[in-house]
């Protein structure tokens, strides 16, 4: 599935939701159900951090596809990784540099990604770019 | 005994505040960040619209009459804190921007004429950053000594403590008069007596106080008393320093300008008297006309009145949330303005503070500015709400049933 692809799938998952108390429900089912990154890369130089949350973010290279996996210590803020990762895992670097998110917006999440929100979320979204361009030189 | 005694008329009391009218993701706000910022009676928005509406010019230079009435209006906010705050001359009160404003003030112009290669420099665990990183800058600078009273794990500054840490070095004490996280309120008199029988000037953080509290100056008998204009329903951009006159004439000026002279020369550069000497530049006119009707509209219902009420309301939310499976109370002093900071068992705060801001409920979460507050605890921040004389008992329980619904959401 392209990134594309994938975002809108997440769109159409979304527009079951009318409430937005379900929404965030879907999203705490979504962080609650993945154990989304290994212990050993849960370290200082990969965390970034906001001012609400922590988040972790892991980038490798397997074969030309980058594997990201992510985690935080809120789940609101894990839910909304796991559909990032969701979008962006197992992409070429390539691909992932000259995506463009959409789907937050369309989902009504933009908030999120807000400086004023500091969750580390929009830092976690600049850190995938900043993997993809340096995978690129790898690949 | 039920504390849901009414104190005040409270619905007469919201109608003058425009914004509590308002709804937030489709529901009835219900505001409970006060110790962040306060919601403003339509009096204060008015005078900031009349200022600027019918009598905006510059103030203290001006000839003409717009200039007369400006400066009238802007020193009479002067005059209103000085009462406010039982000072003795209204020059002893200072407009800053705010309390950082205040505290960065006080930082470069005591550090200037006072602190040396190894003096010291007392605060507390509980301050917030805006009473710790300007001393540790000048410390820095100076090569000066930080010391830092600790806490007990209710969140009460401990009294022997700071005895232990006064010495002959000690210089200044800076402490809060009431923790924006924890809600303690400090034992400042008694702080200000020690140090002062030790030599060491004071200064107190009134941002949180103020809005709770009667607060007299003299009585204290601080130093340095600061607090922001825009917790005590009056516009941002607006703060307070209040020194003693003779230390204030004593330390040397912080920003150069306009209206802060007396005569310019390339030569040599005199300065104005007290409290222009402090104030370069123009000021936040319209500023200061809000906070007079802030002020004004504190005092007509009255301070006692709304420490009492908000101290019903904090009861009252502190004993239902005792209630509740999980719930940590973070800040449990035996004197405590109304501020409620608390964690729940396997969540995170941001998470709370996220689903139930989609209920209408405003609320702060996070380290409140106070990071090492949260390290002495441990944790990572806190869920914290932070009562006014607005909020009704009625909003405690709306809280505390989307606090429910957050955690039931969680776990």
């Amino acid at each position: 599935m392209t990134i594309q692809e994938s975002q809108n799938e997440i769109i159409e998952e979304f527009a079951l939701f009318d409430e937005w108390m379900d929404k965030y429900e879907h999203i705490i089912e979504l962080g609650k159900d993945l154990p989304i990154i290994n212990e050993q890369h849960k370290v200082e130089e990969n965390l970034i951090k906001g001012c609400q949350s922590r988040v972790w973010l892991h980038g490798e290279l397997t074969g030309n596809k980058i594997i990201f996996s992510a985690d935080s210590d809120a789940i609101i803020t894990k839910g909304i990784i796991a559909l990032v990762i969701r979008v962006f895992s197992n992409q070429t670097g390539k691909d992932i540099a000259q995506s463009n998110l959409f789907f937050i917006d369309q989902v009504g999440l933009q908030e999120h990604l807000s400086p004023t929100r500091s969750n580390g979320l929009l830092a976690m979204v600049k850190q995938i770019k900043m993997y993809s361009i340096a995978f690129q030189a790898k690949a | 005994m039920t504390t849901k005694t009414e104190i005040l008329d409270i619905q007469k009391i919201r109608s003058d505040f425009p914004i509590l009218s308002r709804e937030v993701n489709g529901k009835p706000l219900v505001y409970l960040d006060n110790g962040a910022t306060s919601q403003k009676p339509q009096s204060v928005i008015s005078a900031v619209n009349k200022y600027y509406a019918n009598e905006n010019s510059n103030i203290h230079r001006g000839i003409h009459t717009l200039s007369q009435e400006a400066t009238t209006a802007y020193e009479e906010a002067r005059t209103t804190v000085q009462e406010f705050l039982n000072a003795a001359h209204s020059h002893e009160v200072i407009f800053t921007s705010g309390t950082t404003g205040s505290l960065n003030l006080l930082a470069s112009s005591i550090g200037k004429k006072h602190i040396n290669k190894g003096d010291e420099i007392i605060i507390s665990t509980m301050e917030h950053h805006s009473n710790i990183v300007p001393w540790q800058m000048l410390c820095e600078e100076k090569g000066a000594i930080l010391k830092v009273v600790p806490i007990n794990d209710k969140g009460e500054f401990l009294m022997d403590e700071f005895e232990n840490l006064l010495s002959d070095k000690t210089k200044l004490v800076s402490v809060t008069h009431v923790s924006n996280t924890l809600g303690t309120i400090n034992p400042v008199k008694e702080i200000i007596t020690r140090a002062h029988q030790n030599g060491a000037f004071v200064i107190i953080d009134g941002a949180q106080a103020v809005p709770h509290t009667k607060v007299d100056v003299q009585d204290l008998d601080c130093d340095f008393y600061v607090f922001s204009a825009h917790k005590i329903l009056g516009p941002t951009g607006v703060g307070i320093l209040y020194g003693k006159e003779s230390l204030l004439n004593d330390l040397p000026p912080y920003q150069g300008g306009g209206d802060m002279i007396k005569t310019v020369t390339f030569e040599k550069t005199t300065y104005n008297c007290l409290p222009h000497k402090f104030e370069a530049g123009t000021p936040n006119i319209a500023g200061g006309i809000g906070l007079t009707a802030a002020i004004d509209y504190m005092n007509k219902i009255g301070i006692d009145k709304i420490e009492a009420h908000e101290h019903a309301l904090l009861s009252y939310a502190t004993k239902e949330i005792k209630q509740l499976e999980g719930v940590r109370i973070i800040g449990e002093a035996e004197k405590k303005a109304s501020v409620l900071s608390f964690l729940v068992d396997g969540t995170h705060p941001s998470d709370i503070g996220m689903i139930i801001d989609k209920l209408g409920i405003a609320i702060r979460t996070g380290h409140h500015c106070t990071e090492p507050l949260m390290n002495r605890f441990q944790i990572p921040g806190t869920a914290r709400a932070s009562f006014a004389f607005y909020n009704t008992f009625e909003e405690v329980d709306i809280f505390i049933n989307a606090l429910k619904r957050a955690i039931k959401m969680l776990l």
